[in-house]
């Protein structure tokens, strides 16, 4: 098998901007002086005059490009998830959130892949920060073609829209031009002895559990979700119908993040379906190199594999 | 302007401030102090200085508003009430269910409002970026935005009026309403903010102090606004907490409470009589 090609989400982020850019006059961008790493200086290079540096301010950012989205821009305002959705949380909230204003947070060095800067820098709190507020869209993308599709779908949506990029180079498994759709979840791999509800770089973990779980005559069902918020009832609630066991699989805290909404749906409906959760268990991380660190906190297809075995045993 | 003209603004500042005390009373709530030391710029604003339209209140061109002292939305209501974005009526409607003015600004539900407000410190910034914004965009509309000087202890001001200075936004410009007082007590005990103009001047901008009950002194800051450029504007206006109603002057305990039935009374009397006496000048 050929090798996979790698690519962090920031850098389809920065590359998603600059195409956008061309198309859209109004689009512009907020950046609190990490645009090297945030990768909006790609934009940056093409378009200086539609990139505004912040300084080291994510609050006043945020407040800054509500403003600015009121005068008919289409502000995308970046920086790390820490501080875009953490330090920012009471702005993006009150300025952003509460008018409903048509501003996109592109939020990059999302959780414990961010490595070696360690726990201050680890963001595994953002999910459940930014689900919390009403009318918040929440979007984590699972390789690069699909962040870029992602941002040009927040772009198109009129609203309040919050993305999680990754810091780490991830494999590339979706083809070019695929469809997206905010609010739908994208079934990878049929199976009906249990369904693995994924986001972010775990899906491509999830892939990787179910060939595992195959060569064990388990057929797993595996499902990106992309979209954390509003979430996709209906793909989770035919997974839990069809499969009756459901892993859920996060690069978050299990608090507040994916895994709970899809426990919260699936309780609800009252389809009799067993559920656990693969993600960070409510503790903080700690320096290191990604790929070592995602193992060692259980974000790996190995974890996912091994809670799939207990459900279906 | 003239002495006409000036009399005029005193009449309207009356009935802005009944506006408030209308407000307050009916919602049982609401914070009438800060209201009442903002009454007379709120009406200098939008009856002299803002380029807006009842009529069209979207207008893409209009001079934006942010309250960002967003507490004292009684002021600003009973401003663009006088002015004729909605009725006096609504007014009693104050903090009620269902009724468009909340507690805070809500640009939403509001005609009029520009910005959702009453997170102290953060309307300041969208102020800045809607006067960054109009000038990327070739706009030529101003913005306004009116800070408590307790608001102003909020970092994310410091943080606004750095980045207005950046980008050189001589289309912004901060007003302080430095009336003294905050929740705790006198803003001087509280955290002492000591030479706000000073800071102001120290952070870039062009700034002017004035009384803030004076609207000579207001004119006279907002024409030296405009022929300012490359640079932000600062006014730091002193004020009179609770202004035009006696027991409510220079009190710390009118910040957040509403007249009951005799103190609307007793207020309601004083206005009246000092438009009878501005009424008969």
């Amino acid at each position: 098998m050929a090798e996979v090609k790698k690519m962090a989400t920031r850098d389809a982020y920065g590359q998603a901007l600059a195409e956008l850019g061309e198309e859209h006059e109004n689009l512009v961008v907020f950046e609190a002086d990490l645009a090297a790493a945030t990768k909006t200086g790609v934009f940056r290079k093409k378009f200086p005059e539609r990139h505004f540096e912040c300084g080291i301010a994510e609050g006043n950012m945020m407040a800054v490009a509500a403003g600015a989205s009121t005068m008919g821009l289409v502000p995308f305002a970046s920086s790390f998830a820490m501080f875009a959705a953490g330090r920012a949380f009471e702005q993006v909230r009150n300025s952003i959130g509460y008018p409903h204003m048509n501003v996109k947070i592109g939020a990059t060095h999302g959780g414990i892949s961010v490595g070696e800067d360690g726990a201050s820098h680890q963001c595994c709190e953002d999910f459940a920060l930014m689900r919390s507020i009403p009318g918040m869209v929440v979007l984590c993308p699972s390789d690069a073609v699909e962040a870029r599709a992602a941002v040009r779908a927040a772009y198109e949506y009129v609203g309040p829209v919050y993305l999680r990029f990754g810091r780490l180079a991830i494999p590339v498994f979706h083809d070019e031009g695929m469809s997206f759709e905010i609010g739908k979840g994208e079934t990878l791999a049929e199976g009906d002895d249990v369904a693995i509800i994924a986001t972010g770089l775990m899906v491509y973990e999830a892939l990787q559990a179910a060939e595992q779980l195959k060569a064990g005559g388990i057929n797993a069902r595996v499902i990106n979700m992309c979209t954390i918020k509003p979430l996709d009832t209906e793909l989770v609630l035919k997974a839990a119908r069809e499969c009756g066991k459901i892993v859920t699989a996060e690069e978050h805290s299990i608090i507040g993040g994916l895994g709970e909404a899809v426990c919260a749906a699936v309780a609800e409906s009252g389809i009799p379906c067993k559920v656990k959760r693969v993600g960070v268990n409510d503790e903080f991380g700690h320096s290191g190199p990604a790929v070592p660190l995602l193992k060692q906190f259980g974000l790996s297809a190995e974890n996912i594999a091994e809670k799939a075995k207990v459900l279906v045993k | 302007m003239t002495y006409e003209e000036n009399m005029d603004l005193q009449r309207k500042a009356v009935k802005v401030r009944m506006g408030i005390i209308e407000g307050t009373h009916a919602a049982k709530a609401g914070h009438p102090g800060g209201s009442l030391s903002a009454a007379d710029m709120l009406t200098y604003l939008y009856f002299k200085e803002l380029n807006v339209d009842p009529k069209d209140p979207k207008n893409p061109d209009r001079d934006r508003f942010v309250l960002s002292k967003g507490h004292t939305a009684p002021g600003l209501y009973a401003a663009l009430a006088l002015r004729g974005f909605f009725s006096w009526e609504d007014l009693k409607t104050l903090r009620q269910i269902g009724s468009h003015l909340q507690g805070h600004p809500n640009m939403n539900l509001t005609p009029g409002v520009d910005m959702s407000t009453g997170s102290l410190g953060q309307g300041v910034s969208a102020a800045a970026g809607m006067a960054l914004a109009a000038k990327h965009m070739g706009n030529e509309c101003r913005v306004y935005t009116l800070l408590g000087d307790g608001e102003i202890e909020e970092g994310q001001v410091w943080e606004a009026f750095m980045l207005a200075a950046n980008y050189k936004l001589d289309n912004f410009v901060a007003i302080i309403d430095k009336n003294g007082l905050q929740i705790d007590g006198p803003t001087a005990e509280v955290m002492d903010s000591g030479d706000i103009a000073a800071k102001l001047r120290a952070f870039g901008f062009e700034v002017e102090e004035i009384n803030g009950h004076d609207f000579d002194a207001i004119e006279a800051a907002f024409n030296k606004a405009k022929e300012t450029k490359g640079k932000p504007f600062g006014i730091v206006m002193h004020t009179v907490k609770g202004l035009g109603v006696s027991y409510m002057e220079n009190s710390v305990d009118w910040h957040g409470k509403a007249p009951n039935d005799a103190e609307y009374e007793t207020a309601m009397n004083e206005l009246n009589a000092k438009l009878a006496k501005l009424e008969a000048m």
